[in-house]
């Protein structure tokens, strides 16, 4: 059993967990901090994003999340990354994806030689559980799970419009379609929360409008929770339950749309001001 | 009459085959046939030909695997079929059953291939290729100073396979038994590549900072394929030790590592066909430089000798050749050769 501070245990108690919850979470590079001390929470099945200039440590965050890089603690006691009550930070990234995880990246990173349809396949990896010989034999147990994660597989291409291209290799695709691929693999794990590293990236305003309108479906219809990165703020600021604004590693604010815009330290970082409000580092 | 134009299907099952169309069944079974009547055409040179194809396949296939499809790759593979050669050997010399010995040697080959596939886990590319290359040396030194395990530079002598009594001691009866055990190579790998371990293999391949996140345990798929290439390689060592009757450490020098990748590069990374066309390429063509220097010594004469020793040029040259004009390989100009007489005789 891990042993609970009595301070963490206290703070722990005071407040109900959050769906994703996370606490404290700082994050150096050999002494250059990316992350300094974030806390914030994304309440079930609803949409949050993670805005700030870059380098204010957005991607820095998903990555600490999906397991790419380990927090090296807190500010004031440890830090926790919990997703529905699981501490995230004790899970190697692949076990992560079992709990539920899943992402997409900030540059395409689909895997080139395998079809969509096959890309979506392996986003359903840690869903499947045949072992190696069923695998070599591949007859009974492999082909029918073959066959019922296919179906699911199914959905997700009819959802988002991807079955013209079902058999082309990932690699060829157009930008906008190849963002979406990489959606769709997220999508195929049945994820309970999904990380989004700027979906609108690149992309012209009708397929923003497109991503903006799955991003919504994906919260409202397969009940994830979405924690999306993105600079296009006009997007941001319309479909996100709650933004949540870093600056230089530090949290800045965190609310709804309104009042987020309406922060002075938020201005500040954003525009700049003539008296220097912001106390930051 | 009306046929369908087009392929398509009603079930996902029917999509996920390895031969999809009645045509592609017809064409390999008929293959299927024409190997198996093979040996009464052929005369025993060229049957041995085959057999050597035969073992090369399996070799061939394992190793695409471990480096066309999980992008891992190794530069001791020719000494992994040695260690297949060995161990099989010592099993049925101290009087294992042939497919017992055979089974054995594939598991202690895959073994051993685990070991020295653990640094894949911080080396990748050309870092893990010298890693590999430490394997070959490592291995090629314990078959030559390996005592009475190895024979060491005198090698093992071997008896023909047995199998229930019925003794594979002809080129035409080896015939049998190779080409069964490359079918069902070929058939393993096929498998394993249409299911969630070549896909996991593939995404390793293709991008593993995503393959982590869709939770694929990257240390562990490593692992698997240099365990399953292994197995194989470990197979086709068993095997060609009993081919040919006699083991000695010089067959596993880097040399057949080498040959080994040329047969992936020239058949086609990643594809269990090009594995076919890399083995029968680079088993044939030695062949075919002396089929030459024959037909050409009447007019040339002396130029037999000449051509031999040219022979590690040529191979090297058309490797050159073909990583220059045909990257992909020789299965892409069959993809390509196919796609023509699909629309034959129209263009388009």
């Amino acid at each position: 059993m891990t042993v609970v501070p009595t301070g963490y245990a206290s703070y722990h108690n005071c407040r109900i967990m959050a769906y994703l919850d996370v606490r404290d979470v700082t994050l150096t590079f050999k002494g250059i901090a990316a992350l300094m001390g974030v806390s914030f929470t994304v309440e079930q099945g609803t949409i949050a994003s993670l805005i700030g200039p870059n380098g204010a440590g957005k991607t820095s965050m998903l990555n600490c999340i999906s397991g790419r890089y380990t927090p090296d603690g807190g500010v004031s006691g440890p830090c926790t990354i919990s997703l529905d009550g699981e501490n995230l930070l004790s899970l190697p990234a692949h076990k992560r994806t079992e709990l539920g995880l899943s992402r997409t990246f900030q540059n395409i990173a689909l895997f080139k030689g395998l079809s969509v349809l096959d890309n979506l396949m392996v986003g359903r990896h840690s869903r499947m559980e045949y072992g190696l010989l069923a695998s070599i034999v591949y007859w009974g147990r492999a082909a029918r799970q073959e066959d019922r994660h296919r179906r699911r597989v199914e959905d997700v291409i009819d959802f988002l419009n991807l079955s013209p291209y079902r058999h082309q290799h990932a690699g060829r695709l157009p930008y906008g379609v190849q963002k979406r691929v990489e959606l769709g693999r997220a999508l195929a794990a049945e994820p309970k929360l999904i990380l989004l590293d700027e979906p609108m990236a690149g992309m012209n305003l009708e397929e923003t409008e497109d991503m903006a309108r799955y991003i919504l479906d994906i919260a409202e219809e397969w009940g994830a929770t979405v924690l999306l990165v993105e600079h296009d703020m006009g997007v941001v600021m319309d479909i996100s339950d709650k933004v949540i604004v870093l600056d230089f590693g530090s949290k800045l604010a965190e609310g709804t749309p309104d009042e987020v815009q309406a922060d002075k330290n938020v201005i500040a970082a954003y525009l700049g001001t003539e008296q220097a409000t912001f106390s930051g580092r | 009459m009306q046929g369908k134009c087009g392929l398509f299907f009603t079930s996902y099952r029917g999509e996920a085959q390895i031969f999809q169309s009645g045509f592609q069944k017809l064409m390999v079974g008929l293959f299927m046939l024409a190997l198996l009547a093979a040996p009464l055409a052929l005369n025993i040179h060229e049957t041995s030909v085959m057999n050597l194809v035969f073992i090369a396949v399996i070799g061939a296939v394992a190793l695409n695997l471990l480096t066309g499809v999980c992008g891992q790759i190794s530069l001791g593979h020719g000494a992994f079929i040695g260690v297949g050669a060995y161990a099989a050997g010592q099993c049925t010399l101290n009087g294992v059953p042939f497919p017992l010995a055979i089974l054995t040697a594939g598991l202690i080959t895959a073994m051993v291939g685990m070991v020295f596939g653990v640094p894949s886990l911080r080396l990748k590319g050309i870092y893990l290729a010298i890693a590999t290359l430490a394997a070959q040396l490592v291995l090629e030194f314990v078959f030559l100073h390996g005592g009475a395990l190895t024979g060491g530079s005198s090698g093992l002598l071997l008896d023909p396979p047995v199998i229930l009594g019925f003794v594979f001691d002809t080129e035409a009866r080896m015939y049998y038994l190779l080409l069964f055990f490359a079918a069902a190579a070929l058939l393993m790998v096929a498998n394993i590549m249409r299911s969630r371990y070549g896909r996991a293999f593939v995404s390793i391949r293709d991008y593993y900072l995503s393959a982590e996140i869709v939770g694929v345990n990257l240390f562990w798929f490593k692992l698997v394929a240099f365990g399953v290439s292994s197995f194989l390689a470990g197979v086709s060592g068993g095997l060609w030790a009993h081919y040919t009757g006699y083991i000695s450490a010089e067959q596993f020098n880097i040399g057949l590592s080498i040959s080994y990748l040329a047969m992936i590069i020239i058949g086609g990374m990643g594809s269990v066909l090009g594995s076919v066309f890399g083995a029968v390429f680079v088993v044939l063509m030695p062949e075919a430089l002396n089929a030459v220097a024959n037909s050409l010594s009447a007019v040339f004469p002396g130029i037999a000798q000449s051509l031999v020793a040219l022979r590690e040029g040529v191979f090297g040259l058309v490797l050159i050749l073909f990583l220059i004009f045909e990257p992909e390989g020789l299965v892409n100009r069959w993809r390509l050769v196919k796609a023509y007489w699909k629309l034959y005789p129209f263009a388009h």
